[in-house]
């Protein structure tokens, strides 16, 4: 059982993170945040390992994550 | 649940002027890491460089010092002179380092001050504006090479950390990326372990970083990621270059 | 510490920078000043201090303000190229609001010039010899005592004002032994540091910069660097007067030429003409009210230089409306040292 938790405020909507899930589950989203980005969004949370690779290889720490 | 991924304490909880997929801001956090791994926030004395770098003391929660263009090593060297208990390291560009710097660091490092430098290394002067660097590859577009590097004309990009691992100061000497997790991983290995040398008093310890500029390289985050491996990995290698105080064996 | 001892004036500056605490140098060979770092080589590792032979001067300046940021008292020395060479890390000092004593044993230029005593660099020292519209403590020692003396008082002023100090010499009082009488640091009081970097765990984050983005920090900044440089006009003024009281014409020089201008002053009085020395002590700030309180009644003044017209300019800034300013100086060079019966003739010119 894991979650990530993505500070979508601080997301720069760079991508990285989306490069890091084996899993692909995390992806861009549509939505715009107050910074004028668009914010990465987690997909499916039951398949999260809480490994927290998208967490390392987020530039902006907005990536918190649990376990 | 518990948190196992957080903000280290050293980082402040602001948001960085870095551009998106700039890798600044991971090299921050893992500087930070290494800061809370060995407790040393807060007798740290940081030494702000000129470029991108220049607002250490915006985000880490640390003492610093701002150096003039290139000047860093000699601040920090006469830092840590007076305070040799201080935690003491420089966080630098390549402008800044590897040219209008370069007598500084090289003689900082060959008297083996016992400091620790970050050098990111993105191939540009960022923050003026993407012009030419002393790392920028042979043939790379910028807006003072229009046409592309020039090896006759500009000579080849410089390669420091092997450069100053022939230096008979230098304690420790290493290149890493954080374009994968799996580069991140042994980033933030060889980080700690740059820190450890100075926490040890060990002498004088070196990370080149190589980063990311989407913005100055014309790219968007994940294709100016991609190229820190696809092109400056083959010019700048990835590994450990000097690595005196053999720490596992004791 | 009142016995008198007979040395050279660099040496006597060096070791007025250790009674005054100083344990941090960070210089560079050039001559006529390397008796300073050579002095400080032998004798501060002893004290538990740290000599860094650094690889420019570019880096021994920026080593003074690493050194100056955590609150140690430190000093570098050179002489007019490598002064140069340090108006950067002068300029970044002056920003960040740090002290330090940073001594210039003049050589004569431009360029490279030669090693001879020179008044050259008075616009570089006391208009703020970098970018960035600033200005820096100068003090100008005429004498082995006042190289002793003056160097103490400039870690002083520099550590109360937060502004850099400047000993502004030559070969003539860097290289003369003369004797002296050094005396222990005198007890002054000073602000505490309060500004130092020297960790979190001390408390609040502390940083020391010159950089300010904000709207209206760096005009706010400027304003209160230059009620300083006000405070200082007020309050640290230093000049020497000599027979001025009955004076018609007040000669001014400063330095090494004010001693070779005292003696032509004292042979004008043998031959019974009125004239009185002004000297300077403290360039930055300038003494403009002796002057002008000294031509309210005496309207004719002669400034001299060993450079082609310095100082005289601040002179004629400072003196009362109708004052005549007189010039004689030379360029510098070797043999240029002008004699007290040259000047003899200047003052007779002018009387």
């Amino acid at each position: 059982m894991a979650r990530i938790e993505i500070d979508e405020s601080r997301c720069k909507g760079c991508g990285l993170c989306t490069l890091a899930c084996s899993r692909k589950l995390i992806v861009m989203g549509s939505t715009i945040n107050r910074q004028g980005y668009v914010s990465a969004l987690m997909t499916s949370r039951e398949q999260c390992t809480g490994c927290a690779l998208c967490a390392e290889m987020c530039p902006d720490v907005a990536i918190a994550v649990y376990k | 649940m518990k948190q196992v991924f957080q903000k280290p304490v050293s980082l402040k909880d602001v948001q960085t002027h870095f551009c998106p997929g700039c890798h600044h801001g991971t090299y921050h956090r893992l500087v930070a890491e290494a800061m809370d791994e060995f407790g040393v926030q807060g007798r740290t004395i940081g030494v702000a460089s000129v470029g991108c770098s220049v607002f250490l003391y915006s985000y880490f929660d640390i003492d610093v010092v701002e150096a003039p263009h290139g000047r860093a090593p000699a601040v920090a060297t006469g830092v840590k002179r007076a305070r040799p208990d201080a935690f003491v390291f420089t966080y630098q560009g390549d402008g800044d380092l590897a040219a209008i710097g370069t007598a500084e660091i090289i003689h900082a490092a060959n008297r083996g001050e016992d400091i620790t430098v970050i050098f990111v290394n993105n191939t540009t002067y960022g923050m003026t504006g993407g012009q030419m660097a002393p790392t920028t590859l042979v043939g790379q577009r910028t807006s003072t090479s229009p046409f592309g590097r020039n090896a006759a004309k500009d000579g080849s990009p410089i390669r420091m950390a092997e450069l100053l691992s022939q230096l008979e100061g230098v304690a420790f000497s290493a290149r890493v990326a954080v374009n994968n997790p799996r580069n991140l991983m042994d980033a933030k290995k060889q980080i700690r372990k740059a820190f450890r040398y100075q926490a040890e008093g060990k002498g004088f310890s070196f990370i080149e970083a190589l980063s990311s500029c989407p913005t100055n390289w014309g790219m968007d985050p994940l294709a100016a990621n991609a190229r820190v491996g696809t092109e400056m990995c083959g010019y700048f290698p990835l590994g450990v270059f000097k690595d005196t105080a053999n720490f596992h064996a004791g | 510490m009142t016995k008198r001892l007979f040395m050279k004036g660099n040496e006597a500056l060096a070791m007025a920078a250790i009674e005054a605490g100083c344990r941090y140098y960070f210089g560079y060979p050039i001559t006529p000043q390397s008796d300073i770092p050579e002095y400080m080589a032998r004798e501060l590792p002893r004290l538990g201090g740290e000599f860094v032979q650094a690889e420019s001067e570019v880096a021994s300046i920026n080593m003074l303000l690493g050194a100056s940021a955590t609150g140690a008292r430190a000093m570098t020395s050179s002489s007019s190229p490598g002064i140069s060479l340090k108006q950067e890390g002068i300029s970044y000092m002056a920003g960040a609001e740090l002290p330090g004593v940073i001594v210039n044993i003049c050589r004569s230029g431009p360029g490279l010039g030669g090693i001879d005593a020179s008044q050259a660099d008075y616009f570089q020292a006391v208009k703020g010899g970098g970018h960035g519209g600033y200005h820096i403590i100068v003090l100008a020692p005429s004498s082995v005592q006042e190289m002793y003396d003056l160097t103490m008082l400039a870690f002083d002023l520099s550590d109360l004002y937060r502004i850099p100090a400047m000993i502004l010499g030559d070969s003539v009082v860097g290289q003369m032994k003369e004797s002296f009488v050094p005396h222990p640091r005198p007890l002054r009081d000073l602000p505490p540091k309060e500004w130092v970097v020297r960790g979190r765990e001390k408390g609040e984050q502390r940083v020391v910069k010159s950089l300010y983005l904000g709207d209206g920090e760096l005009e706010a900044h400027n304003w209160k660097l230059h009620a300083r440089y006000a405070e200082l006009k007020e309050k640290e003024v230093r000049r020497e007067e000599f027979m001025l009281d009955d004076a018609e014409l007040i000669v001014t020089a400063f330095g090494s030429a004010a001693r070779i201008a005292r003696s032509a002053v004292m042979a004008a009085r043998d031959k019974g003409l009125k004239v009185g020395l002004l000297r300077p002590i403290t360039l930055f700030p300038f003494p403009e009210k002796a002057f002008r309180a000294a031509t309210q009644r005496c309207r004719k003044v002669l400034a001299i230089e060993l450079n082609a017209g310095q100082m005289v300019e601040d002179v004629r800034l400072s003196v009362a409306r109708d004052a005549e300013v007189f010039f004689y100086g030379r360029p510098p060079g070797a043999g240029s040292l002008p004699t007290p019966e040259e000047l003899l003739v200047q003052i007779e010119k002018y009387c």
